[in-house]
């Protein structure tokens, strides 16, 4: 198979690698992680069917603007890691550097909005058992519940996503991803851009509603 | 190892405007009146989005074929989860 290679170093010691392998480790966590968020998709689908005129009602108090921006910004971190990978793969190893950069500034550009859009919510006594939660109806207090844990769990995968990308930035800048040898980053770039889709998924379902 | 993505940052810019383009019209739309049809489109556009990001920057489209099946497998399962929730949401007795 074309994926298997075996590198003999100065040791004459056989390293044995298997990006393909390796690769499809990566899809199969990624699957156990669609059927985590996918489990509150179907929540939050159930939920909506049975109360979809409160869900109209609480989302329109949620801020489409902070949702549009923090959309663009995760969607220009994708863009910038997936060039990360093509340009260590064309050997530019400081240009990789920059754009995983970039990609990490905008993880946490996401995570600066998401703070300011939870504390304003909060700050008006949204959040369960606030002192609002009180005069709202069934289904608005579900919608804030799902909001809170869903766009919560996704933003704790966004943090974990800039922890991975900045070792991968680190083992960029000790060689330890090169040109031939970049499997460790594309993973790293997997795992983002899922965390990218499922705020594709989450962004109309819960700022869009009208 | 030959890595067979395409290495061309154009096509990436590419799919990122596309991308781009489609959060700009869902976010259009959704100020539209269009009642149940709100959500269809709206999840139309997330799905088509999905696509983009899986097939080009999770390279998906180059992967060879047993990654296509894997996903799709997934895929099916989550579909599955779906449909059996509201086949007992839907039919359910009071």
């Amino acid at each position: 198979m074309d994926s298997e290679i075996i590198i003999e170093n100065k040791n004459t010691e056989h390293i044995y690698r298997d990006d393909v392998g390796s690769k499809m480790g990566m899809w199969l966590f990624l699957f156990t992680e669609l059927i985590l968020f996918g489990g509150m998709f179907i929540l939050y689908a159930s939920y909506r069917f049975m109360y979809s005129d409160n869900f109209r009602v609480a989302a329109m108090r949620l801020d489409t603007v902070v949702g549009t921006v923090n959309t663009i910004l995760l969607l220009t971190s994708s863009l910038t890691a997936v060039l990360s990978l093509a340009a260590i793969q064309k050997k530019q190893k400081l240009f990789s550097m920059y754009l995983l950069g970039f990609t990490i500034v905008c993880g946490g550009a996401f995570l600066i909005n998401k703070y300011f859009e939870w504390s304003t919510k909060i700050h008006h006594g949204f959040y369960p058992r606030g002192p609002e939660m009180a005069n709202l109806s069934d289904g608005e207090v579900v919608f804030y519940g799902l909001y809170y844990v869903m766009t919560g769990l996704h933003a704790l995968h966004v943090i974990v996503g800039m922890v991975f990308l900045t070792v991968m930035l680190v083992f960029v800048y000790k060689e330890k991803i090169t040109f031939d040898n970049n499997q460790k980053l594309e993973n790293a770039g997997l795992y983002w851009h899922l965390v990218d889709i499922i705020w594709i998924f989450l962004f109309p379902l819960f700022y869009l509603i009208h | 190892m030959e890595n067979t993505h395409s290495i061309n940052y154009g096509t990436y810019v590419l799919v990122w405007l596309g991308l781009v383009v489609l959060t700009t019209l869902t976010v259009a739309i959704a100020g539209l009146n269009l009642a149940s049809l709100t959500v269809v489109v709206a999840l139309a556009i997330a799905t088509t989005k999905s696509l983009l990001v899986a097939n080009y920057f999770m390279h998906v489209k180059s992967d060879s074929r047993v990654f296509k099946v894997f996903i799709l497998v997934c895929i099916v399962i989550f579909l599955t989860m779906i449909i059996l929730t509201f086949v007992d949401l839907i039919f359910r007795v009071p």
